[in-house]
């Protein structure tokens, strides 16, 4: 067996505490113990880093670029998901001056 | 979804195959693809792209690995005898960087479908290029400095173009990469002023390694725009965003100042700032030498190619040492402290 290939791992990297792992690469190691070893020399020699991940590349099952628009298109009729789907703010002003409303004086 | 195994690693695939060239459907998605790049979007490893794109980044971005593995040999020549601690451990540094930047690049490769062992294998065996200026020999520690400065300056003016190109895990590495050679150039400059404002025996090493290698960074961007068979395809997708002579003077027009206002000299009659333009002139490097080292037969191929193989082999006992390891602990008990990331 040609001993330079070696399965892919992807690196994930959290620069401090209470941030999100975000995706920075991959290494190429025989095993998990040597990834996370080669992903900090690799992806760690300078700058911040609180963690490291290493994941299996085979273990990522991803969506299909071919797919994307379909898949991840926001239908205008699901603007109820958002917190911009809503006039909450607009009815409150109409009712308040309907009815002569006004707010109670600060204390 | 289909995903199918090229050594090891899953490599994702459009869903049909590509439609044969030249056809209606084949048309509509190419004109797809180049609507996306005029309006500035990256292409991504899982879209469907033009077989003479993928084939061209190949090309390019196993060259351009290539040449992060082969230039750390003339600089790590001088590991040894770096004049001091400090300018050792730099150098260790550098160095270390240039064999990380080379397997980022090894790896973005490999999103187009070409295996990391592949490629490794057409370095060793003497089929792959490489960028022609390290085969130029490194004889005195000013030499280092100059490429610190003139070499990883060039690549800088370089990289930055390419981290604006359209493929994504191409132009992700390349700022990566940017963000890191910026410190090769400052402590390349570091070493340059050191001895361009020292003794005259020290400017005299100075002097002379800049002759030596300011003609091989104007090399670094290739070949001249009359000659460069892949410019008009490599600007059309956006791999590239200017030419090998745009990049060249942009070069010169940063770096001519640099060298000139510590008092050296650079080894051309012909060059001159023009205030009209805002530009300086200069003259090209000498083209026949450029191609004859291109075809191997420069100063130190050979012994960059004997060095590379060297280091392949010494280093064999550690990759089996490696994968034996990973053997026993696939069948025994693995190290259960880095087994979960504690979710």
């Amino acid at each position: 067996m040609a001993d330079t290939q070696w399965p892919v791992y992807e690196v994930f990297l959290q620069e401090k505490r209470g941030d999100p792992h975000v995706h920075v690469g991959a290494v190429h190691a025989p095993d998990p113990e040597m990834a996370l070893i080669l992903a900090k020399e690799q992806f760690a020699r300078r700058g911040r880093c609180a963690s490291l991940w290493v994941v299996p590349a085979a273990a990522i099952y991803a969506s299909q670029a071919e797919e994307a628009e379909e898949l991840f298109a926001s239908a205008l009729e699901k603007e109820y998901r958002e917190p911009r789907g809503f006039r909450v703010t607009e009815r409150v002003r109409r009712w308040m001056e309907r009815h002569g409303q006004s707010l109670p004086e600060a204390e | 979804m289909i995903a199918y195994r090229i050594r090891g690693h899953p490599v994702p695939v459009p869903e049909q195959a590509p439609p044969p060239q030249g056809g209606p459907e084949y048309e509509a998605r190419l004109a797809e693809f180049e609507a996306r790049i005029a309006r500035g979007e990256k292409i991504e490893p899982t879209d469907w792209m033009p077989e003479e794109y993928r084939q061209q980044l190949i090309r390019m971005i196993s060259q351009h690995a290539h040449s992060e593995i082969v230039g750390m040999l003339p600089e790590g020549k001088w590991i040894p005898h770096a004049p001091t601690l400090r300018r050792k451990l730099i150098l260790i540094a550098k160095v270390q960087d240039e064999g990380g930047h080379g397997q980022l690049l090894y790896r973005a490769a490999e999103t187009l479908g070409i295996s990391r062992e592949e490629m490794i294998e057409a370095l060793l065996a003497g089929k792959a290029k490489y960028s022609v200026v390290f085969n130029y020999p490194t004889p005195t520690w000013a030499d280092v400095a100059a490429i610190g400065l003139l070499i990883d300056g060039a690549a800088v003016v370089n990289q930055l173009m390419l981290a604006q190109g359209s493929y994504g895990p191409y132009a992700r590495a390349m700022k990566r990469i940017c963000y890191e050679e910026s410190f090769h150039i400052k402590q390349g400059y570091d070493a340059f002023v050191a001895l361009a404002t020292g003794t005259p025996a020290q400017r005299q090493m100075m002097q002379e390694a800049v002759n030596r290698w300011w003609y091989p960074a104007l090399m670094l961007f290739g070949p001249s725009d009359r000659d460069s068979v892949h410019t008009p395809m490599l600007l059309r997708w956006r791999i590239k965003t200017k030419t090998n002579d745009q990049l060249r003077q942009e070069f010169v027009d940063q770096y001519a100042p640099m060298v000139l206002r510590l008092g050296l000299t650079i080894p051309d009659p012909n060059l001159r700032y023009d205030p009209e333009t805002g530009h300086w002139h200069f003259s090209e490097p000498d083209w026949e030498e450029f191609w004859r080292v291109i075809r191997g037969d420069g100063p130190c191929n050979a012994e960059r190619m004997a060095a590379r193989r060297r280091a392949h082999e010494e280093g064999r006992w550690v990759r089996e040492a490696l994968a034996a390891k990973a053997a026993q602990q696939t069948n025994g008990e693995r190290n259960g402290r880095h087994a979960v990331a504690g979710l």
